[in-house]
């Protein structure tokens, strides 16, 4: 499904370049649960937006679906970030005064769908997270740490994505709430064969997943099975 | 993404910031109503002063006497003494193209009647007044050839002297009136003109004018000659006419010197109506500049939106929101501002100058094309003022815009 082949990406600075990822190669299969794990500042967050295209390598090849997407414009990285991907972002994200439907609904709009379709959806992903049907309408500034992680994740499922991309998503939770959060990620990939890439750097959450790819200095340094 | 979403999310977005929109809001609401305000009171203006002069009578050019200068010193307008009756014969025969003239002498006086007094405009006039000045009755007759003949004591008044002198509704026909201690018997009353103050034919009283020489001025010179052009066309080739003769009856050979003033009607609707122009003009900037501050308002608002939703901006970019999507939001949420308050501008100014005219009496004149030329510049603003803050924020970096703190 993915296919990294040497990308590398250069920061332009003021007084020159900075190389945050040095030449990194793997590949992810549909359906995998994968772990990124490396230092802060070790260009994992770099990583995610290639993934994700939200950024394209300086050099190198980065085939999404055997589709080349590393030099694509930006409206065709947008109709790919639309249509096939879901983005579950380490600061929440949500939109501060609108409720808890209207921000899972949002990436709906830009897919064109009829309002009353996107509300069945929206729903719909809200329950499949395990979220509190009574606070549906509640306003996104009025929810637990907890809460907000998964209508974060409710609003990354409802373009129906092959690829669920999450950048330290339990960062900000007690272990507890943490765990939840780590069982909905299991549950996507077991019962809806959803390919997920979580990003990390504690050992324990990497655990939940299936295989780990440890990242330092801008390069791969390990890729473990279980 | 569908226009109705768009608005969906640009009503949301300025119900979230309420203050701030209906601030924003209102410094359109200013501008657009100062701007509607300012050119009704320009046309108002335009348009009374246009029928004021029409309302004098049409196609008319006017001779006074000269200023005669004596030793420096002006005697003033009205008291030289260089026209006559004869002057106004010889133009009646001897220029063509003219439909009617009628010579005037008249001065104020203090008029009474039976315990009530009042102090008028007293012109004498022949029978022609009336086709010059279109000059129409309400009861009773103007005064005749006959009566002139007969140097008559007889009058003829306008609708705010009758008031004055009888109250209103009373027909003042039969009755007598002293004009400075001399009877008089009204024959007449004129149809109201309109107007007020000074030269308004309403507070006029009209008598023979050969009466007006032999009891009042006790000479046979004349205050003013009005002359009536067959049409429009034909005005100038009039007033080339009678200064010829007139130079030539008083034995002058440079015009510069003439002992006349000849005033032409047209050139004073002209001169007045441009002034007046200038005025709506003048007016229409001032209140233009509001309507500018305005949408720098809206401008201001939008950067202080967009730097604010940046986060937003780059949620919305990364889960599907092309460029386009990004600006047209902003742009229509600046349009929608204006539009609002563009609305409610109109509306505003409407009442204002509906206000002007009934508590500060001041002509105004509002038009539909006032209103549409508010909509238009209104929505204009907002897409120009609102252009550069969407662009702003349809440019950000997806990335960028998701760090910003
Ligand atoms: N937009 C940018 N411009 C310049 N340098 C950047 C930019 N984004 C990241 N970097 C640099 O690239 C390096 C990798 O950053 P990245 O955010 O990928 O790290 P990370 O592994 O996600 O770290 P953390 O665990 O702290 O989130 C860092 O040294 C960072 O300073
Ligand atoms: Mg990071």
């Amino acid at each position: 499904m993915i296919r990294l082949e040497n990308i590398t990406k250069t920061y332009n600075l003021g007084g020159g370049g900075f190389t945050a990822l040095r030449g990194v190669s793997f590949e992810i299969k549909s359906g995998e649960f994968v772990a990124i794990m490396g230092p802060s500042g070790s260009g994992k967050s770099t990583l995610m937006h290639i993934i994700g295209a939200l950024d394209t390598p300086t050099t190198g090849k980065y085939f999404l679906e055997k589709r080349d997407v590393s030099q694509l414009s930006e409206n065709k990285l947008t109709d790919i970030r639309k249509n096939k991907i879901g983005f579950v972002f380490q600061s929440f994200n949500l939109l501060p005064r609108a409720t808890v439907l209207r921000n899972v609904m949002l990436p709906l709009i830009y897919k064109e769908i009829e309002k009353s379709e996107r509300i069945k959806i929206a729903e719909k992903c809200l329950r499949s997270v395990g979220f509190e049907e009574d606070h549906f309408k509640h306003l996104s500034n009025q929810l637990s740490g907890g809460q907000i992680q998964r209508v974060a994740i409710a609003r990354a499922l409802v373009n129906d994505p092959t690829l669920i991309l999450a950048d330290e998503p339990t960062g900000n939770l007690d272990t507890n709430t943490g765990e939840i959060v780590l069982e909905t990620f299991k549950k996507l990939n077991k019962e809806q064969n959803k390919t997920i890439i979580l990003i990390t750097h504690e050992q324990d959450v990497a655990n939940h997943a299936d295989r780990i790819i440890f990242i330092k200095d801008g390069l791969v340094q390990s890729d473990t099975k279980k | 993404m569908k226009l109705r979403d768009i608005i969906e999310e640009t009503c949301f977005a300025l119900s979230a910031n309420k203050v701030r929109s209906i601030l924003t809001i209102l410094g359109i609401v200013i501008g657009i109503s100062s701007v509607i305000v300012m050119l009704s009171i320009g046309q108002g203006a335009q348009n009374s002063i246009t029928s004021r002069i029409e309302s004098i009578g049409s196609n008319m050019i006017t001779v006074y006497p000269g200023v005669q200068r004596s030793g420096g010193i002006s005697s003033g307008r009205g008291s030289a003494k260089t026209l006559t009756i004869s002057d106004s014969d010889a133009i009646a025969s001897e220029v063509t193209n003219v439909k009617a003239v009628s010579p005037e002498v008249s001065s104020r006086y203090q008029i009474t009647a039976k315990g009530t007094n009042t102090n008028s405009q007293v012109c004498g006039v022949t029978t022609d007044y009336t086709i010059v000045k279109s000059l129409e009755m309400q009861s009773g007759d103007f005064i005749s050839s006959q009566n002139n003949s007969n140097y008559s004591k007889v009058a003829v008044i306008g609708p705010d002297v009758r008031d004055d002198l009888f109250g209103e509704d009373i027909d003042p026909v039969g009755k007598t009136i002293k004009i400075n201690k001399i009877s008089f018997q009204v024959i007449g009353l004129t149809k109201s003109k309109g107007g007020t103050g000074f030269g308004s034919q309403d507070d006029m009283i009209f008598i023979p004018i050969s009466t007006a020489q032999r009891f009042f001025t006790g000479d046979e010179y004349l205050s003013s000659i009005a002359v009536a052009a067959e049409n429009s066309e034909s005005m100038t080739i009039v007033q080339e006419e009678i200064t010829q003769l007139l130079l030539d009856r008083h034995n002058i050979s440079d015009s510069a010197s003439a002992d006349f003033r000849i005033l032409n009607q047209e050139d004073v609707a002209e001169t007045a109506s441009s002034i007046a122009k200038t005025l709506t003009l003048l007016l229409g900037f001032v209140a233009g500049i509001s309507l500018i501050v305005g949408g720098i308002g809206i401008m201001n608002m939008m950067l202080t939106n967009v730097t604010e939703r940046t986060r937003e901006i780059g949620l919305r970019k990364a889960i599907g929101a092309k460029p386009k999507d990004i600006s047209l939001q902003f742009l229509i949420e600046a349009t929608v501002l204006t539009i609002i308050g563009g609305n409610i501008g109109i509306i505003l100014g409407y009442v204002i100058a509906w206000g002007v005219t009934y508590f500060g009496s001041i002509a105004t004149k509002t038009t539909i094309f006032s209103a549409i030329l508010a909509f238009c510049v209104s929505t204009i603003i907002g897409i120009v003022f609102g252009y550069y803050p969407a662009r702003r924020a349809s440019r950000l970096n997806p990335i960028d815009a998701l760090r910003y703190e």
